[in-house]
């Protein structure tokens, strides 16, 4: 399997006024194509942290950051970075707002855009792209905002706890949605969670970091039967005996006190 | 989501929802009402004092003698001094508002720049800019440009710190997001920057054309031979208080079209650009 990301020690200090803040201390791990893997630790770990230096927001330090076999200075076109909250302009169509990344990038070429189109088309969005980003539900606007990070064709795909900002039903149909998405276009992503259950459900690897400076704790490979040769899909996952294997081997790992 | 803009529909009225509209549309009323007696009746009071010599219509002045002032500036150029107010406070209004933006602009893209400036914006804005009167006549000249200056003084320094603030102030998030594409600083500020800011934009117009008046007034106090400050002072100097009154009674005309204009075009341009839920159910 291809080599889609490689970090090499990676180490982040922040210099704030007040004194310094070691946030990342030699992280390290390798990513293959089409494998999801998902980052948990304890808050304030520095799992955004970690995202924002892959993305070329935060220049590590220490360390070296591979993707696609190219060391990363600055922000890449081989990279896409969902966040939060979905960030839809609203005063921009659908359309317009899945095509942003495009547009910002000088790639508005017809065929980029009907590649999007045909995303579009695929999950359902392509009878909405002449409305708004309010007339959506939390859910189309989160696919909608996958889409737009999907546009540009990003080897590896950050997700920054892209699903906490909605409701729990939502949450897991969105999850159940994007896992589906990211399956099918066999895309590479690194996702960071609070929630282990969306971790277990939705990744083949759980890196656990530990309490600030973030450090690798462990790595898990979550393995679940295939469901019809295909991945077992999140909420399949979340009743299979495994799940529950898998919970308290984080959980206790997380080391949580309150 | 779409079924709560569906309910409101005319013609399945509940009566609950009748008795409700029908309460509302009467306090309107009542309110519309109340405020158009106000001034029917200081109107009506400050012409029978006057009449009955309660008051000195001398120093007072009075409505029939307003209106007489009125139709005999009427004959007088009264429409000149009008255009000539309006046209200095326009241009004064729009050079404050294009280079207020531009600075912030610049400041925005520069925080090494902006941190230079503050201290220097904090002065400016609390010095009285009347201060600079004289210093603004001898520098451009005693004529139109040193009551279009006076004008750009008074306005200049808020937008430039309003905007700034807004654009400083936008969403981290949307900002992040084009980030993460690798948007430019000027593709941030095209794409997000500027029209998350248009609120804004429109507040900072509507103080500006108020100050842009006050402006263009005090200009006029100090050098002019025309507009509606110079008849305001000319009337205090020869003592003919019909026509102090009559100028302040159409500059406050002036003032409040001129303020209806800027929201009309505010409500003209975010019905254009702005797709909220907000927005829907109003057009509704």
């Amino acid at each position: 399997m291809r080599e889609i990301l490689q970090l090499n020690n990676v180490s982040l200090i922040y210099q704030a006024e007040n004194g310094e803040v070691p946030a990342l201390e030699n992280i390290s791990f390798q990513a293959y194509e089409g494998e999801q893997i998902a980052i948990v630790g304890p808050s304030g770990c520095g799992k955004s942290t970690l995202l924002s230096v892959i993305a070329g927001l935060d220049p590590p330090t220490y360390g070296k950051i591979c993707v696609g076999g190219e060391d990363i200075s600055g922000v890449s076109d081989k990279i896409g970075y969902m966040l939060q909250k979905d960030n839809l302009l609203d005063w921009r169509s659908i359309h317009s707002n899945v095509l942003l990344g495009l547009e910002i990038r000088g790639m508005l070429t017809k065929e980029n855009i009907s590649y999007v189109d045909s995303l579009l088309e695929n999950y359902g969005l392509m009878e909405f792209k002449d409305k708004y980003p309010f007339q959506l539900s939390g859910g189309m606007r989160q696919r909608a905002a996958l889409i737009r990070t999907l546009a540009t064709k990003p080897e590896l795909l950050l997700l920054d706890e892209a699903f906490s900002a909605l409701d729990y039903q939502t949450r897991l149909a969105v999850t159940e949605d994007v896992f589906g998405i990211l399956k099918k276009e066999n895309k590479t992503a690194l996702m960071v969670t609070h929630d282990i259950p969306e971790s277990i459900s939705m990744s083949d690897r759980v890196i656990v970091l530990s309490c600030r400076p973030g450090r690798v704790r462990n790595i898990h490979s979550i393995e679940f039967p295939t469901v019809t040769g295909l991945p077992m899909p999140p909420l399949k996952r979340r009743n299979d005996p495994a799940f529950g294997k898998y919970f308290n081997l984080i959980w206790k790992e997380l080391d949580v006190h309150v | 989501m779409f079924n709560q803009i569906i309910y409101v529909r005319k013609g399945a009225l509940s009566v609950e929802r009748q008795a409700y509209l029908s309460k509302q549309q009467k306090r309107r009323r009542a309110i519309n009402f109340c405020r158009a007696a106000v001034l029917v009746l200081v109107i009506a009071l400050w012409e029978i004092l006057a009449n009955m010599g309660v008051i000195d219509s001398f120093i007072m002045s009075q409505p029939s003698r307003v209106v007489a002032t009125l139709t005999n500036l009427h004959s007088n150029g009264l429409i000149t001094h009008i255009g000539v107010t309006c046209f200095e406070t326009l241009v004064g209004f729009t050079l404050g508002v294009l280079l207020g933006n531009l600075i912030a602009l610049l400041l925005w893209w520069s925080d090494f720049l902006s941190k230079v400036a503050d201290p220097y914006l904090v002065v400016l804005n609390a010095l009285p800019k009347i201060a600079l009167g004289p210093v603004i006549i001898i520098w451009v000249g005693a004529g139109m440009q040193a009551i279009i200056v006076m004008a750009l003084a008074i306005s200049l320094i808020v937008t430039v710190l309003e905007m700034l603030n807004g654009f400083l102030s936008t969403d981290k998030e949307l900002v992040k997001m084009v980030r993460t594409f690798g948007a430019s600083r000027r593709q941030t500020f095209v794409k997000i920057i500027f029209p998350s800011n248009l609120n804004t934009l429109f507040n900072s117009l509507k103080v500006n054309i108020g100050l842009s008046l006050v402006g263009v007034i005090a200009g006029e106090f100090l050098v002019s031979k025309a507009g509606l400050g110079y008849l305001i002072v000319y009337g205090g100097q020869v003592f003919q208080m019909d026509l102090v009154m009559t100028s302040v009674i159409i500059l406050a005309v002036v003032a409040a079209l001129l303020y209806w204009g800027v929201t009309l075009a505010e409500r003209l341009v975010l019905n254009a650009v702005k797709h909220t839920k907000h927005k829907q159910e109003v057009v509704r």
